[in-house]
């Protein structure tokens, strides 16, 4: 047996009792929700945390509210599966409903909570590993050694975004809501991510993640596509969010932002920018893809080579456009797969 | 730390007194004695220690017991009433659907959870409700054939 380290479990049921509970045992806690992302991570002695305040016992913290009217709130329980399914998401925001619906397999998506999903942890093929496999090849700097495998002259770690839900908020302008013992601040989600593979988030150690607030839907179209090798179970190796506002046929604005290219979602404005004015015609939706590939650098390190990913983010860039504009089937989930 | 909790599983309730650090997966088969439910990767890649949570599919190697007080959980023990084999494992057993059988236990709760929400589903619908259920034998075909089959004989008209 794969064993979890020992930990004092809290179950908290309010957000006010979790805040506080991570203030009193200040570094030693962790926060943990669906632990479809931590537990694994901690049998392979990734963190080993000596308290662990636990959030499924926090009614107010699960549950989609409003409208695409008003906007929309998730409490950040909420499972991915209610996610996927929810009708006013589904209609309004589909691209947050494909991602959902295309983290890993059924069962972690009934486990899994997407404030979990924004705050998952960065990945690379030299960290994924149980503890004796990182032993033998040597730790990296992420954890317990000194040195970067990837990049061994790099001071810093590179290890990747892997979150399918974070690239597609980030294009729909999404807001988060964290909060503490010492108080409360919503901040926008691309705000949340630091370009850096340990320390991944903008949020101190003692900010729970309470609620996503979406932006009022607005004429606002959005698409998802997730490359992978397998077309269940697998963290996405390239996802690619996009939305547009459409005036009639004419975009008004538009947001690309690309996914497990980075420490951090990657946007790319310059592409989003030349989409602005236009109409959606196979030629324009071409030079834009073109655009967006530009800034993606992945590195070496998760599955695929990079080469391929990089080639394969104006591939799917195009793909996402042609779909909004009707150009193409609106991708069936094996379509979205390599 | 140990937790004293109470468990609900396949309608009985077991009082147990655990280290928190447990798994469900582990206190099942360990604390319990239900060693129906298997423990593949036991890092949520495979399945195999699938068990139902209130008739949802959950996997058992990453769920807490100290979450589940209030809960119901179902284990492939749990199928079987009065003797007699639930549809799936009937279908399951006539049609060669397990081999080697290490998955058959997490594919029949999920199963199961499928049929309970669609009585009749779809060859894609089984397909994509079985999506997390790797099985190293069988190459699936049989798989999808005997839930069919079980759905066809539960006989709820579309
Ligand atoms: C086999 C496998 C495949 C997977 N495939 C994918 C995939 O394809 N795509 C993908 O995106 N993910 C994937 N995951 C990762 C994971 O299942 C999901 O990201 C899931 O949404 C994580 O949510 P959780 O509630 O289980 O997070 P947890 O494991 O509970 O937490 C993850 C991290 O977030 C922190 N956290 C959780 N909730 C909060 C909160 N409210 N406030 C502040 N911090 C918080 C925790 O402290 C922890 O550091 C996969 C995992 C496995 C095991
Ligand atoms: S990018 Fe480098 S430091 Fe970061 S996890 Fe990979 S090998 Fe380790
Ligand atoms: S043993 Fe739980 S998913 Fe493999
Ligand atoms: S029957 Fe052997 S793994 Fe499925």
């Amino acid at each position: 047996m794969l064993r979890l380290p020992p930990f004092t479990y809290l179950a908290p049921r309010t957000v006010d009792d979790a805040a506080k509970a991570l203030a009193s045992h200040g570094g030693a806690a962790m926060l943990v929700a669906g632990g479809t992302d931590l537990y694994p991570n901690m049998k392979r002695r990734q963190f080993e945390p000596s308290v662990l305040v636990g959030l499924l016992a926090i009614r107010e913290l699960r549950g989609v509210r409003g409208g695409a009217r008003e906007g929309v709130t998730l409490g950040s329980c909420t499972t991915l599966s209610a996610v996927a399914v929810h009708p006013e998401i589904a209609a309004h925001y589909p691209a947050l409903a494909t991602a959902a619906g295309l983290v890993s397999s059924p069962q972690l998506r009934n486990m899994g909570t997407i404030g979990g999903n924004v705050c998952v942890d960065t990945r690379c093929n030299y960290y994924n590993q149980s503890y004796e496999w990182r032993k033998a090849v040597g730790f990296c700097m992420k954890r317990d050694g000194a040195i970067c495998l990837v990049a061994p002259r790099s001071p810093r770690c590179w290890a990747v975004s892997s979150s399918d839900t974070a690239p597609v908020l980030w294009s729909l302008g999404a807001r988060v809501r964290l909060r503490s013992a010492a108080g409360e601040r919503t901040i926008p989600v691309e705000t949340l991510f630091r370009d850096d593979g340990i320390e991944y988030l903008a949020k101190r150690p003692d900010e729970i993640l309470t609620d996503i607030l979406l932006p009022p839907a607005d004429g606002w179209r959005s698409a998802y596509l997730k490359l992978r090798r397998r077309g269940s179970f697998d963290f996405p190796v390239l996802g690619v969010a996009v939305a547009v506002q459409m005036e009639g046929d004419v975009v008004r604005d538009a947001r690309i932002v690309v996914g497990a290219v980075a420490s951090q979602p990657r946007p790319a404005p310059a592409a989003a920018a030349a989409l602005v004015g236009g109409r959606l015609t196979s030629e324009l939706i071409a030079r834009v893809a073109e655009l967006a590939a530009g800034p993606a650098k992945p590195l070496d390190n998760t599955d695929f080579t990079h080469p391929y990913r990089k080639k394969m983010t104006r591939v799917f860039v195009a793909r996402a456009l042609a779909s909004l504009a009707g150009l193409a089937p609106a991708g069936e989930p094996a379509a979205e797969v390599a | 730390m140990k937790a004293r909790l109470s468990l609900t599983v396949n309608g009985e309730t077991h009082d147990v007194l655990v280290p928190v650090h447990k798994t469900l997966l582990e206190v099942l088969r360990e604390d319990l004695g239900l060693t129906g439910t298997k423990h593949g990767c036991e890092l949520g890649e495979c399945g195999t220690c699938t068990v139902l949570v209130d008739e949802v599919p959950v996997l058992s190697c990453l769920a807490l017991p100290a979450d589940l007080a209030d809960a119901a959980i179902t284990t492939v023990e749990g199928m079987a009433e009065g003797g007699r084999l639930h549809p799936l494992q009937q279908a399951f057993a006539e049609l060669g659907a397990a081999q080697c059988g290490y998955c058959t236990p997490g594919i029949l709760l999920t199963a199961q959870a499928l049929l309970a929400d669609r009585p009749s589903p779809t060859r894609q619908e089984i397909k994509e409700a079985l999506a997390g259920n790797l099985c190293r034998c069988t190459g699936y075909t049989k798989i999808l054939d005997a839930v069919e089959l079980a759905a066809l004989r539960v006989g709820v008209p579309r």
